[in-house]
Formats: structure tokens, sequence, C-alpha cells
């Protein structure tokens, strides 16, 4: 048994502490684990992507089309990994765009948002999430990443129960904000099983 | 702190470089120094962390860390340590070994006491560095025993018993790793933490001064050292071959990362293959690669970046006179270039051994995505720095940059880096630049990379008076490589109080005369400081100070200041786009009706906007969420 989930986003939206914590739920469950990912300059506003792999595998990297998921907090950052999706893929992506400075200074355009949606969904299963207004609702944008993997936990992607994941995040997490991450990584759940 | 758990046998989560930390401590480790640099930078914050969480508690940690002036210090030191019977590690990232590689190369000719891991952390792909030298070859350069591991519980266990077979062969050990080794978390299995020594003792011998002599009489012993190391080789448990399917004549040689993939490829296509996967590479167990070769008919070589392993396999293929055909680089296979990942081994093997690619063609779109590279932070003290410089004088200023953040000043708008090789080089190619023309120059480095390496640039501008402005970007810490401190910061490494040394200080000593002291957010006055070091005939320095906005704001956080953020007043906003096209923080961005506005959410309140804007549209919003 293998699963391989990609996690992409923009350098300082807890892309990487989203696959960390996957990694360590992993642990939890007593199942082989490994996570990649990707420090240093990634960190500056550039586009990060991190992969987790769990069960009978030997290292952490995705080869093309063998995705199990793919979870993103930008939806143009989604469409740069599609060589990881196939058809069965899940395709979990934030509808909010984070404009590149690219973008900004006139220099690139950034593409219609509905075209893009359309492209990821002729490449997986796709479902929107509007993470940042989650997010927010549970109590801060820093749990962008939480409601995420609420989220990919609704999906019967993971060979854990969710339980274990949302334990984890709460281990991990200062006690203080236990309570918007718990809110956050539920609110992300159920807003998938809401519309799937 | 999970890392420092003494639970025997319980299995937890580490990334590869915190991997090497508890190896180091479940060896016991005395002394730990470094030069931060990405992709190392985690082993040594790990050892910091764990240091400075002590001397919080007003306790000793049972180790000495530090952060040192550069790698070839940082080696220098732990060198000494290790020869007064201390268990000593420093790590740096590849390019570092190119600094410390004077001490490096001599230092294996005399041999350490206490066991000395000395990691290179090297970057196929050059994901945050300027080359992807393989620094496989400096174990064969200089004769050193080399491990490399493929996961994070290698990682660990080489680095524990790395201590153990270095204090045997009387020798330092590299232990040679790649950022996907040192990023990558995997399962470890946690052994016993052991004591440290106390204090060593360095014993005199006259065969540690290195004179000629001395070094004629050392090298003989340096090549019966790897004698005994291939011995070592011959028996270790890095060494082994493991079976895929019902192997008959086809062979695979393998190590560090590349072994993942390899593994798991010939298990998806169903190969019938022994694969030999090497841990300990340096030196080679021949006897056992001759056993490999002979019972092989083929054999594939898959190694990252240069054909090392490769090109020892033909030559020893050709000493034990084997009839056996090596593919891997050579036979173009294998790429020198770059990282390698599944679908590289997948597809050579579907070729090699006649299989189905089973990876359908990728998934590509045809949708025109925009770039995100890398930039400057907004509210970047040098961003404003560099605005300030480019006023002073528009066109024909030449920018010999540094290694550091300042490196995305090449990005539009600024376009403010035109030079770089390494760290350091702003101030020596700003001096060569001086000579062959008449164009100005203006150089820009770091703080911490001033220290590491460039004050002999700045001594040769003094000294021979070359007609150059050199700009210290003082933002009071190593940034790019995650906030370390450096000599200029009044604390170190391990959390406990350190004297300051000034740049302007050291500057001076160093027989500068021009220097200019300034404080970026004031663009205009730092302006009027850029024209003053280029109106002055011969070497000038501009340090700019203004700590990094990353960390002043994440201490603003601590200690409950709120951040600002600044909104544009649409009303006298006249489309200018000076703050887009000239000054371009990446919190500015153009609505959907063309108006420019701030992402409060990205803008981290510096303010500068306010002083490019000339319309005075920009003012203070509110607090930043």
């Amino acid at each position: 048994m293998k699963t391989s989930i990609v996690l992409t986003g923009v350098g300082g939206e807890g892309v990487v502490t989203a696959a960390n914590l996957l990694g360590k739920a992993a642990i939890k469950a007593k199942l082989n684990v490994f996570v990649s990912e990707i420090h240093g300059m990634a960190q500056r506003g550039g586009s990060v992507s991190c992969t987790v792999r769990i069960g009978d595998v030997s290292g952490p990297l995705v080869a093309s089309g063998t995705a199990d998921a793919i979870l993103s907090s930008e939806p143009v950052e989604t469409l740069r990994y599609i060589q990881y999706s196939n058809k069965n893929t899940k395709i979990v992506t934030s509808i909010t765009p984070i404009i590149p400075f690219t973008v900004s200074v006139g220099a690139e355009e950034y593409p219609d948002i509905d075209s893009i949606f359309k492209e990821l969904g002729n490449y997986g299963k796709l479902y929107k999430i509007d993470a940042v207004k989650i997010a927010r609702d549970a109590g801060g944008l820093v749990t962008k990443n939480i409601v995420l993997l609420g989220a990919l936990a609704a999906l019967d992607v993971l060979p854990f129960k969710s339980e274990i994941l949302l334990e984890t995040i709460l281990e991990n997490v200062p006690p203080k904000s236990r309570d918007i991450n718990r809110k956050a990584f539920e609110s992300g759940f159920k807003a998938i099983k809401k519309n799937s | 702190m999970e890392i420092l758990e003494d639970k025997p046998g319980k299995q937890i989560l580490l990334l590869g470089n915190e991997a090497i930390t508890r190896g180091a401590l479940e060896a016991g480790i005395d002394v730990a120094t470094t030069y931060p640099g990405t992709p190392s930078s985690e082993i040594a914050d790990t050892f910091s962390l764990i240091a400075r969480s002590f001397t919080k508690q007003n306790k000793t940690p049972s180790f000495y860390f530090e952060y040192s002036t550069n790698e070839k210090v940082a080696l220098e030191i732990a060198a000494a340590t290790s020869l007064s019977g201390l268990r000593s590690l420093t790590c740096m990232k590849h390019v570092g070994l190119n600094v410390a590689s004077d001490a490096f190369m001599t230092y294996l000719y005399i041999g350490c006491k206490g066991g000395h891991i000395i990691v290179s952390a090297d970057d196929p792909y050059c994901h945050s560095s300027q080359n992807e030298q393989d620094n496989r070859y400096f174990a064969l350069f200089g004769g050193a025993p080399m491990l490399e591991p493929s996961t994070p519980e290698d990682a660990k266990e080489m680095t524990r018993i790395g201590f153990e077979i270095s204090e045997k062969l009387q020798s330092p050990i590299l232990l040679r790793t790649t950022t996907r080794l040192n990023h990558m978390r995997g399962p470890v299995e946690l052994k016993k933490l052991q004591k440290s020594r106390d204090k060593g003792h360095f014993e005199k011998n006259p065969m540690l001064v290195t004179t000629p002599a001395v070094a004629r009489a050392r090298h003989p012993e340096l090549l019966k050292m790897l004698e005994k190391a291939e011995e070592i080789s011959e028996k270790s448990p890095f060494n082994k071959i493991i079976n895929v399917g019902n192997p008959k004549e086809w062979g695979i040689v393998t190590s560090g990362v590349s072994f993942n993939y390899v593994k798991e490829a010939a298990e998806d296509l169903k190969l019938n293959v022994r694969i030999f996967k090497l841990g300990m590479t340096h030196p080679l167990p021949r006897k056992m690669c001759e056993n490999f070769i002979k019972s092989c008919k083929n054999i594939v070589i898959v190694e990252e970046l240069e054909p090392i392993l490769e090109n020892q396999f033909k030559e020893m293929a050709f000493d034990f006179g084997a009839d056996v055909k090596i593919l891997g680089k050579s036979t173009g296979h294998f790429s020198r270039l770059y990282e390698y990942n599944p679908d590289i081994v997948i597809d050579a093997f579907s070729k090699i051994f006649n299989v189905k690619n089973p990876i359908k063609k990728p998934a590509k779109s045809n949708i025109k995505l925009p770039s995100r590279p890398p930039t400057l932070c907004p509210g970047c003290p040098h961003r404003a720095t560099y605005y300030a410089a480019k006023k002073a004088q528009p066109k024909g200023v030449v920018y010999p940059t540094d290694i550091g953040c300042y490196t995305l000043g090449r990005e539009k708008p600024l376009e403010m880096a035109d030079l770089l090789l390494c760290m350091g080089s702003n101030a020596s190619m700003a001096c060569g630049l001086s000579i062959a023309t008449d164009q100005k120059t203006i150089s820009f480095m770091g703080d911490s990379t001033f220290f590491h390496a460039a004050i002999p640039a700045v001594i040769d501008a003094a000294h021979h008076n070359h007609d150059v402005v050199i700009t210290v970007l003082d933002n009071r810490t190593t940034a790019m490589t995650g906030h370390q401190p450096h000599p200029g910061t009044d604390f170190d490494g391990m959390g406990r109080p350190a004297k300051r040394i000034l740049v302007e200080d050291v500057v001076k000593g160093c027989g500068i005369e021009h220097i200019e002291i300034v404080d970026p957010n004031k663009i205009k006055e730092t302006t009027e400081a850029f024209k003053r070091a280029l109106a002055f005939k011969g070497p000038s320095v501009v340090i700019s100070k203004s700590p990094c906005i990353l960390l002043e704001n994440r201490n603003k956080k601590t200690r409950g200041e709120a951040v600002f953020v600044y909104g544009i007043d649409q009303s006298k906003c006249k489309k200018c786009k000076i703050c887009v096209s000239q000054f371009g923080c990446p919190a500015l961005y153009y609505g959907e009706d063309g108006n420019i506005f701030i992402d409060s959410q990205q803008c981290n309140g510096c303010g500068n906007c306010v002083t490019v804007c000339p319309f005075g549209a920009i003012s203070l919003k509110g607090e930043k969420e």
C-alpha cells in the first residue's frame, strides 16, 4: 500500500508545517512515512511544494501522475504541480489567489481564475474550498493550512483515521491556539463533506 | 524537546538534518561548529535550539556549540577540540568546504583524536546555491573516509557510528549529504543518549606541526589510514546487497538518495536485480566490489552528479579482468546534471531493461502561469538601500553583489545585482572592475558575509586605494539561512551574551577613510550618502543599518507591540506607478479596476512607500491582522 500526497502553495503559508503534521500523524498511526520539503529561498514568497508518502515506500518523491491527492493553498500553485495528477487524483485547492509580484509589477498576468478551475477539473477530481474565509471564521488566517488538512481528512485518502491527524495537530500547536485549530480542522472537514 | 528524549526504541519523525544532530547526541558530542548555509543549516540550528533552551534555564548543555565566523574557522576550531580528545562535529553547505578546504587538506595529514565528523551538504539542482559541485571529490582529493546516507535513519546511524570509525582511524570522516536528504523527514529509531566528556587535554607532539619534513612523513601515514579504512568498509553494515526478484546477471550500484528511487523503481518494474547499496563510499570495499562485479554481466551505476562510483567501478572491472558491461553516465543513460527523481530513474530503467514505462505522459496545462521567484520581502530594508543607491546615480554603475538575501535585488524592477561568485566576492570584484574600467561600482554584501569573507578585500581596497563604493547591508542577522547570530550580534548560538563587533570599527581598522553610516529607511539621506561616497576618490564604505523586517516584526509580536500597515488614498494617487515599477514592494498590487492597492496581509509596515510616493497618497492604515 502506498499513499502519495503533494502539498503546494506560497512561502510563509504553512505548507511545510502541514506536510510535517501529516508525517507525524503517520508515525502516530505506526506507518512508514517520508516527507520532502524545500527550505531556504522558498520562504521569500516563492512557490513551495512538499510531498508526503506513506506505506511501502522508500523515499519521499512522487512520480508523475501518481499522487493520490494534491492539497494546495493557492490556485495557480495547484496547476503548477498538475504533473503529479491522474484522473483519480483528488485535488483540493483554496480558491483565493495570492498575486505574485511579477504580476503586481505588471510583468506577467494572473490567469482567469475560472479557467484554472476548469483546467484542474480536466486532470483530476477537483474540490474547491474557501480556505481563507473558513480560517478567518475559525479564528485566524494562520489556520488556513489546518483548514486544508481538515479538507484532506474528509476525502478517504489518508491510510489512518482523521482523528489521528486532528490529535497530532492539537499536540503540536501551542495550548492557547488549540481551540481555533480544532475549529479550523473541523470546518475544513465539513466543507468537503457538505459538497461531496 | 522530542529530539532530547532518552527513550531507546522509540520511533520519531526527524528531518535528515535533525537526525544528524540526534546521532551526534547519541555519540556524546562535545563540540559542534558551523557557518550556516542551506541545506545544512538545521543541523546547527538544532544544536543551537537545545543549547539556548539550557541557557534560558540557567543550565549548561552537555556540548559547546558555535556559529563560527566562517567554515574555515569552524573546521579549525573543531580540529583543535578533536585533537584535545573531544568528539566534534562541523557542518556546512558544499561551498563552505571550499572555504574550509585549506584546513581540510592538511588536517587529513595530521589526523584527529576525538571522533570528528565533517558534514558537507551538497545541493544538486542548485536549489539554493551558486553551483552544484560534487563534494565526494573532496573525500578522494584529501583522503577522507566518507559516509553517504539515504534516509534520516541512515543519517543518524552514520553520524553515531561515524564517531567510532573516526576514532578507530584517527581521521576525520566526511558525512556527505544532499539537499533531498537534509530536507527529508523520515522515521528514526532512538538509541540511548551518551554522556559527553568533561574537558579534553592536548598532548604535545612535534608531528602535529606540518613543516615540510613532517608533511612528507605524514603523507604515507594518511595512505596507511586509508588501507585500514578499506577494511572497515569491507565489514561495514552500511555497504550491503539487496536482491529484488530473482537476480541473475544484472546488478545496480547506487548510493545516497538515489538508492531510494532505485529500490522502488526495481520493485515496481518487477526487475530481477541485485542492488549494491553503498553507504561507506570512500574507500570502497574492493573485495566486496570484486565479488559483485564478477557476479554480474551488466552493472548499472545510479549516482547523482559526477561519475565517481562509475569511474571507480570501471577501473576495478579492468583491474579484476571482469567481463562486465557498465552502464551509467558515459553510456548516456544518466545525466551529470541536477537532482534525480523517480521519473528519471524509472525512465532510464525502462530503456535499459526494455520494460514498459508505467508513467504516462505527465499532465501539462497550456495555461501560462505567472512565475513566483523568491523576492525581497515586503518591508525589507535592502529594498530601501537599493532604491536610494540607484537614485544617487541612476545609470552607468555596476553592482557586484554577494551571497545572501540581496541576490534577490537582481530581479526587476530593482536590477541591483550584476556580478556574483561566492561569499565575499562583491568587494574584491568591485576592486577588479575599478582597475579594468572607468565604470563606477557600488558593491553590496550583508553583515554576516562581511565578517565571513570580505574583510581581506576591504583591506585590499584601502591598501591599493581602489576607487570603489562597498556597501554593507547591516540587518543584524544571517537572514537567508534562518536568522542565525553572527559576530555583529550581541548574543551567540548558545543564547549567551556575546561581544558585538561593529562593522564600522572593523572597516576603520582596515584603513578605510570614507565611511558613511545610514538608516536606509531615511531614503533621501541615504541617497545623499551614496552620492558623497561615489564622489570620493578612493575606497568608501557605506554601512546601511536596519534590522531584518521579519525578525523585527517577530520581536515586536513577542513584546506585544503592534505592526502597522499602510494604505493608498485613491483620490490622491496619480497612477505614476513609481511605487510599483521602481520601488517594487511585493505588497503592492493592481486591482481589477487598474488602481494600485497595498495588500495588508503582506505589508510589513516599513512605511518606505510613503517616502517613495511623490503625491503623498500613501499613509498609515491601521494594525496588521
